[in-house]
């Protein structure tokens, strides 16, 4: 099978993540719709890398697991710390300063 | 990361139905006795960069180890030596001719230090260090229990009102981790424009996005708000990076290698295409247009251009005051230098694509930016929406494709940010019982109660406006010449009229300040520290200076105008 199908895949992938963020409301089910983007990219990068015979792609999919891995840090302790204060990780509850 | 690239290509062509195959060339390269070469780093070149995130890395150790009382002194210590240090390596590099005539690739081609890097560098680290005088600021907030505090949360790990909180302000605690924090978002920072490839550039964003997205969660009033803006800030941020990195992805399926140059060479079609796979890929527009649209997309969150600004007023509001003027200032700097870079270096080759749009895009966000702030009624958000305009006018000197519009943008990113952090340094002083008086019906009067910080707070609202011999006027005046000679002539008029509507907003504050009645129960004007007072000089010794004297600092700008390739 051509590479090039999983790059197909991937941006199959991308789509349902972005479309994930905008519609879902709870915080944590966004969070997790952008790191399913972050991993079609990283599917993306791989299939080039295999299609191109060059390990860049490879070796940037390892930098993106890594931020991926500090972004859940830093995240989850934000949407932690907001679901300890309101009892709630809805997106839509968080409106305090809408005009 | 070139090593292991040459390894792969020296035997990447042979393989089954067309792909190359990596895992037999693993043996064959290891077979014919190649070595991975030792990468070289240019430790000189790089030195602004490694000491700031060695000094932060230092100010982990410190919170990590010291007494909860030596904490606040040593770590004000390490990130002001640090960060004058890197100021000091950063003058040493432009004045031995790093800036202009010895440029080059480091880091094996990951980072580009040239003159728009060392400018924006040294940009960085004066709004940085003035940061952190704000950052350390201990006067504003009354004293909780003896000891003094700064203006983030005792302890941000405990409950908003709960019995941690409680303990935590009476144990007199605070969070001195924020200059760590801000140290690594200045390195981060300082890697951005230097970005050279676009995994560094992917890199470069999130390491300086990870500690504001923190920071913004710590204030020590009103943390509900400020919760809400980090989590807005987070889940939109991440959201945004994500589409840099899937634009990354497709650049690099495009063109085979994240280099800049390499990408650009591409771009441009200079080098005959021997490689079937390769040949296939460039053929394919439509990975160059959406993974360039996607990257640029990414860029403009972080500038916050319309229409991808919406999460600009909101952060702008809840974080802490010290963390939004650092965070407006260094921000913009950081990102407009690697958009810059991106559509100067890597994408010219596709202006008359990226131009029409960038058009749109400086023109909605200019009259989007105007038009909204003149119905807010909270400073910070006024401020938020004039960041937005400001955007977009420095959209119109990226425009303008020339060596005159880098060296413009330049300039108005450095005027810029002085006025920015002096401005929301002087809305940390506006206090009421509550803390910060940030709703405008509170700054009526001010004018009467307090003359010298409501002419301060004139002089940095003029400057915003534009108006002549202050240091808007000479980068507005920088950026719409080299609009409208590279050719941009209706997006100066535009530009001229979103600056008009602007100033409406600007004058109405200073009209509200000067020539109202004060209410009763107004705020008053704390009295700061050497610290934060130094930090409003300098705004305004800068702003006076770059005003009335533009012309020393415009041909440094225009010195440090060339991109290295």
């Amino acid at each position: 099978m051509s590479p090039i199908n999983y790059v197909y895949l991937a941006a199959l992938l991308f789509t349902i993540g972005a479309a994930g963020v905008l519609i879902r409301r709870n915080a944590i089910v966004v969070f997790m719709c952008i790191e399913l983007m972050l991993n079609a990219a990283n599917l993306t990068l791989v299939a080039f890398s295999r299609m191109h015979g060059n390990l860049d792609g490879q070796i940037m999919a390892f930098f993106v697991m890594v931020v991926a891995a500090a972004e859940v840090v830093v995240g989850l302790a934000i949407i932690v710390m907001l679901y300890r204060a309101r009892h709630s990780a809805s997106v839509d509850d968080a409106s305090l300063m809408k005009l | 990361m070139t090593g292991i690239t040459d390894l792969a290509s020296a035997g990447g062509a042979s393989g089954a139905s067309g792909v190359p195959s990596l895992w037999t060339l693993a043996a064959g390269a290891a077979g014919a006795g190649d070595k991975l070469q030792a990468p070289s780093i240019e430790y000189g070149k790089l030195s602004p960069v490694l000491i700031v995130l060695g000094a932060a890395a230092l100010g982990v150790v410190i919170d990590a180890f010291a007494p909860r009382k030596a904490r606040y002194g040593a770590q004000l210590f390490v990130v002001l030596a640090g960060l004058a240090a890197a100021f000091a390596a950063v003058i040493g590099l432009a004045a031995s001719g790093v800036g202009s005539s010895k440029a080059q690739i480091a880091g094996m081609g990951a980072l580009a230090i040239d003159g728009p890097t060392l400018f924006l560098q040294g940009t960085l680290l004066l709004v940085g260090i003035v940061g952190a005088f704000t950052f350390a600021e201990r006067r504003l907030e009354p004293a909780a229990h003896g000891s003094r505090v700064d203006s983030f949360a005792a302890q941000p790990a405990s409950v908003p009102g709960g019995e941690g909180e409680r303990e935590a302000v009476k144990a007199g605690w605070t969070t001195t981790e924020v200059f760590p924090l801000l140290m690594f978002a200045v390195g981060g920072m300082m890697l951005f424009p230097a970005a050279n490839d676009l995994l560094t550039l992917f890199i470069a964003l999130e390491v300086f996005s990870l500690p504001l997205y923190l920071l913004c969660a710590l204030a020590r009033r009103r943390r509900l708000l400020s919760q809400e803006a980090a989590v807005k800030y987070f889940l939109l941020g991440a959201f945004s990076s994500a589409f840099l990195l899937f634009g990354t992805a497709l650049l690099y399926g495009y063109a085979g290698t994240v280099n800049y140059s390499g990408i650009a060479r591409v771009v441009s079609g200079a080098d005959a295409v021997s490689d079937p796979v390769l040949a296939d890929t460039t053929g394919n527009d439509a990975l160059l247009l959406i993974g360039g649209a996607l990257v640029v997309m990414g860029l403009l969150f972080k500038v916050g251009a319309v229409p991808f600004h919406m999460w600009t007023p909101d952060v702008y509001q809840g974080a802490p005051t010290p963390v939004t003027g650092f965070m407006a200032a260094a921000t913009k700097v950081a990102a407009f230098g690697a958009l810059l870079r991106l559509l100067y270096v890597v994408l010219p080759g596709l202006r008359w694509d990226w131009r029409p749009v960038m058009w749109g895009v400086a023109i909605l966000t200019m009259l989007g930016g105007a038009v909204v702030a003149i119905t807010q009624t909270d400073i910070k958000r006024l401020l938020a929406y004039s960041s937005i305009a400001h955007a977009g006018f420095l959209l119109a000197g990226v425009i303008a494709t020339s060596e005159d519009g880098i060296s413009s943008v330049l300039f108005y990113l450095g005027a810029y940010s002085f006025v920015t952090l002096g401005a929301f340094a002087v809305v940390t002083l506006v206090r009421d019982a509550g803390g910060e008086a940030t709703h405008l019906s509170k700054w009526a009067g001010l004018g009467r109660r307090s003359p010298l910080l409501a002419a301060v707070f004139a002089v940095f609202l003029l400057a915003f406006a534009g108006i002549p011999l202050t240091s808007g006027f000479a980068g507005k005046f920088a950026v719409f010449k080299a609009a409208a000679e590279g050719g941009a002539g209706a997006l100066v008029v535009v530009g001229v009229i979103a600056s008009a509507i602007a100033a409406f907003f600007y004058l109405r504050v200073i009209v509200l300040m000067f020539f109202s009645e004060p209410q009763a129960d107004g705020p008053s004007v704390a009295v700061p520290s050497v610290m934060t007072t130094s930090a409003i000089a300098l705004g305004v010794v800068v702003t006076v200076v770059l005003g009335v004297a533009p012309q020393y600092f415009l041909d440094l700008a225009g010195q440090a105008g060339v991109f290295v390739r």
